[in-house]
């Protein structure tokens, strides 16, 4: 439910640092309900200010969301607009700092659209309202009697047109109209929902001069590495900084103790030494030049290697059994023509954005103001205020563009770490990770294993499924000793298993945390993605049937199963996906020699997908050559963004499938940059084919995240009916087969 | 010691170590913040400049390399460089917009070399530039179409 209110237009343009005059409208909208995040949640309505019209018409639209590349920017712009029936040229954005008055600010689990689009296109709506309004005076005629359509109202009698800019004055004494008044515009009169609008940025892009967190100067600013332990949550025994001060540039090193933040909530930061210096490159000369001799403490002994081989031997073994189960797979498996097992395992993984983490920090006594790449600046916010003791409001958290985000930067502690030293030297300070630290001390995606046993009926259908599974649980990372995967967690994929299964029976098993837990695009549906649809495909193979087909009758009949927040999941669309990106692959289809093709389905953030995967492989190295993926994402509201989405998944989930693998020894992670810790590359890059389904009266849902868990799983079965090889570890690397 | 660089036409004289590498010099004495830091060891392109010429990663590169040379930077200007942006916008190619800087300056390096470049030649200079939101096909398909429009230009 939305409310709108008036708001002190003094204070909005404090705000903004807007001088111009113009009229402002605000609104509150309530904040979406976490579905997957637990804690850290801000709650109830708060008020939101998100147009500025100016009397020569620019508006000034603001982006409450953090843009990493997902568009959010672009497209929420333009559902204002089109509401507003504003021309597009007229249109800039501006970036929101962090404050409860915009509502959530909340930027990951693919639901910025999601939520956010109805009271983006409410304000537009309520805007033009008071446009009309506003020229209905002026011509002494009845609103309804006026039209608005790019940047001018109509008189309807008349055939008068008054320019938005010059209707500023008039509009401000109107009041603000009654939210049940609020009539949207229909589907077939959209003229940005829907279409293709280019990002606003561009031009910033393309010249270098959009500002990410790294780009933030301040006068007399210094920067800082800090050298972490290599071990999660160990401290420092002993040090010599000798040879760091000797850098030209650096100016101190100190120690930095570790922050600890409440349980339940919070990021906190490591702690470590810490360089400060002129220059970047002399921060980073002079960590490298310390000598610091480590307490590992409680995790030193942990070894990713034997944790797998742990997890394997649990999932091999009964586990906790999850709520939710169907029958008795126990006679299923007893009456079973055939039996099938599989165990699969997906590593840790690490976000690597392009940009690493980073903040600037100005802590003055009584006043902090960070700038920041940062996907929840609230939460940012909340957290500086815990460990600074600074009320919320003499916090400014100013978002800058997130170099990529993927998860890693819905974590503050590089926040915190800016912060804390700004008050240690008391001046400005711009904390820069290495590569080296990005991968080393990330919130790893966590590893998994599985174990699905399921059954044939003598007319090859799935008559009971087993399955367990363990990791380590994100809940971890803010309530240590968490140590079985939680009911949000499993409930992506796991428990929601949309296919038609008499006996079904989850098993969760132990899976405790050495190092921070986080969440990368698309979470625990890389998991359950990748083990669900590999083993279809092998069901399938025992049963001798295609893989599609026998999707499609998993998936039953048409129906409606509940769901969460207000999405049902209907099978028809699901189907749908399917059928689509079989006809767009051409499935069935001659294939040339050592070619094979792999199927995976997959249902997240509340949107359907399908893909299918063609590769080559030739004395064992994999190509992936073409990607076709269909989604179904109800109305899409910028269809090239959503394009670019999927193609971006397709590589993301690539980079998983062919090479992502953190492993770690002795409590310390062995990778250390791109040289080890691969990305999918150019030469790598498939043909990739996205098919949008039309869906223009479904409510959005997710486009982020739902493209990256079928692609590993699809890749996987395209080997296999390419060379009768299972892969059921990931990634591929780790087999030398790429 | 005092180094000269001549970046996008412009002299800078400045005081720097000679072992600091020409990124740190260009983004942090300079204060030109378009080229960008991504791995620090020539792995990423996220650094990519043109010195006299050159396509070369300024994050490995001592600035000593670069004294008395000239640079261009995606703060800059080139007849390539133009054509690859208006291709870039054309293509919507963009997602998180941080790597675009080094992909543009390394497919105006690849432009300044080979006229026309195939698939396989684009791929070659291309794949030392790393872009994790993963926007390659589209990279690909806008290095082609600036080849396009500076054909229709002439």
């Amino acid at each position: 439910m939305s409310k709108i209110h008036r708001i002190d237009r003094r204070d909005f343009v404090k705000l903004l640092g807007l001088a111009t005059g113009g009229i402002v409208l605000g609104c509150s909208i309530g904040s979406d309900k976490k579905d997957f995040i637990p804690t850290i949640d801000a709650e109830g309505f708060h008020p939101n200010l998100f147009i500025h019209l100016e009397k020569n018409g620019n508006i000034t639209i603001i982006a409450s969301r953090s843009e990493m590349g997902q568009g959010i920017r672009t497209s929420l712009a333009s559902a204002i607009a089109d509401e507003l029936e504003a021309d597009w040229k007229y249109i800039t954005v501006e970036q929101a700092i962090g404050h409860e008055k915009y509502g959530n600010q909340n930027t990951d689990g693919s639901r910025s659209v999601r939520t956010q689009l109805t009271p983006m296109r409410k304000m537009g709506a309520s805007a033009k309202m008071m446009l009309l309004a506003a020229a209905a005076k002026k011509w002494n005629i009845a609103p309804k009697d006026c039209s608005a359509k790019n940047h001018f109202v109509i008189n309807k009698i008349t055939k008068e047109t008054l320019f938005f800019g010059d209707l500023v004055a008039e509009a401000s004494l109107i009041s603000l109209p009654e939210e049940d008044s609020i009539q949207l515009k229909k589907v077939e009169d959209f003229k940005f929902i829907g279409k293709t609008l280019k990002s606003v940025d561009l031009k910033d892009f393309t010249h270098g001069t959009a500002a990410y967190g790294m780009d933030i100067r301040l006068p007399n600013m210094k920067f800082a590495a800090i050298a972490r332990c290599p071990v999660a949550f160990g401290t420092v025994k002993k040090f010599n900084k000798k040879y760091a001060e000797e850098v030209q540039g650096v100016e101190s090193v100190f120690e930095l103790p570790r922050l600890i933040p409440p349980t339940g909530k919070f990021f906190g930061m490591f702690g470590g030494m810490t360089v400060i210096a002129n220059n970047t490159w002399a921060a980073f000369q002079g960590k490298a030049n310390l000598k610091i001799e480590w307490d590992g403490g409680a995790n030193a002994s942990f070894d990713s290697e034997t944790f797998k081989k742990t997890l394997t031997s649990r999932v091999h073994k009964t586990g906790k059994l999850v709520p939710g189960g169907k029958g008795n797979v126990r006679s299923a498996f007893k009456a079973a023509v055939k039996i099938v097992e599989a165990t699969y395992h997906v590593p840790f993984l690490a976000h690597t954005p392009m940009e690493v983490p980073n903040a600037t920090a100005w802590f003055q006594g009584n006043n902090i103001e960070v700038w920041a790449p940062v996907q929840d600046p609230q939460t940012a916010r909340s957290e500086l205020s815990h460990f600074f003791e600074i009320p919320e409001e003499n916090i400014t958290v100013n978002v800058t563009f997130l170099g990529g985000g993927f998860g890693r930067k819905s974590k503050s502690d590089f926040v915190v770490e800016a912060v804390a030293i700004s008050k240690q030297i008391n001046a400005p300070v711009q904390v820069v990770w290495t590569r080296e630290d990005d991968v080393q001390h990330d919130f790893y995606h966590a590893t998994s294993a599985q174990y699905l046993k399921g059954s044939l009926d003598r007319n090859g259908n799935v008559s009971g499924w087993l399955q367990r599974v363990g990791f380590p649980s994100i809940v971890s990372s803010f309530t240590p000793f968490s140590e079985y995967a939680s009911g949000f967690e499993l409930n992506q994929g796991f428990t929601n298993n949309p296919y038609i299964l008499k006996n079904f029976r989850l098993e969760n098993v132990q899976a405790e945390a050495n190092i921070r837990i986080g969440w990368m695009r698309s979470v625990v549906h890389i998991h359950s993605g990748f083990g669900i649809n590999s083993f279809i495909d092998e069901l399938a193979f025992a049963a001798k049937k295609d893989p599609i087909q026998f999707h499609l009758n998993l998936l039953g009949p048409d129906r409606t199963i509940a769901g969460s927040a207000g999405f049902p999941f209907h099978s028809k669309r699901f189907k749908n996906v399917l059928n689509k990106t079989a006809s767009m692959a051409n499935w069935g289809k001659k294939l040339p020699k050592n070619h094979g093709l792999g199927v995976a389905i997959h249902y997240s953030f509340y949107s359907y997908v399908a893909t299918i995967v063609e590769v080559s492989v030739i004395d064992k190295k994999v190509k992936v050559e073409n990607i076709w993926t269909s989604i179904d994402c109800g109305l899409a509201l910028n269809k090239d963004n959503v394009k670019n989405q999927l193609e971006g998944a397709a590589i993301f989930g690539m980079s998983i499938a062919l090479y992502g693998k953190i492993s770690i020894e002795e409590g310390a992670v062995a990778q250390n940059n791109f040289y080890d810790y691969q990305m999918t590359r150019m030469k790598d890059a498939p043909n990739i084919h996205i098919n949008i389904v039309d869906a223009m009266n479904e409510p959005p849902t997710g486009v982020g995240e739902p493209g990256v868990p079928v692609i590993a799983p699809a890749i996987c079965n395209a080997i296999f009916n390419a060379t009768g090889e299972r892969v059921r570890s990931l990634p591929l690397s780790d087999l030398g087969m790429v | 010691m005092i180094i000269n660089l001549l970046i996008n036409g412009k002299l800078h004289a400045i005081e720097a170590p000679e072992e600091m590498p020409l990124l740190w010099a260009i983004r942090d004495i300079i204060g030109l913040t378009g080229t960008k830091f991504g791995c620090g060891v020539s792995q990423c392109g996220a650094c990519s400049v043109l010195l006299d010429g050159q396509l070369i990663k300024s994050c490995s590169l001592p600035v000593s390399g670069a004294d008395g040379k000239e640079i261009l930077t995606i703060e800059g200007s080139s007849e390539n460089l133009e054509f690859l942006r208006q291709a870039w916008s054309d293509g919507n190619v963009p997602q998180c917009g941080y790597c675009q800087s080094g992909q543009l300056i390394a497919a105006t390096s690849l432009l300044d070399t080979t006229e026309n470049p195939t698939d396989n030649e684009i791929d070659a200079v291309m794949s030392a530039n790393i872009c994790r939101c993963g926007t390659y096909t589209r990279i690909k398909k806008a290095i082609h179409k600036a080849v396009t429009l500076k054909n229709e230009v002439i």
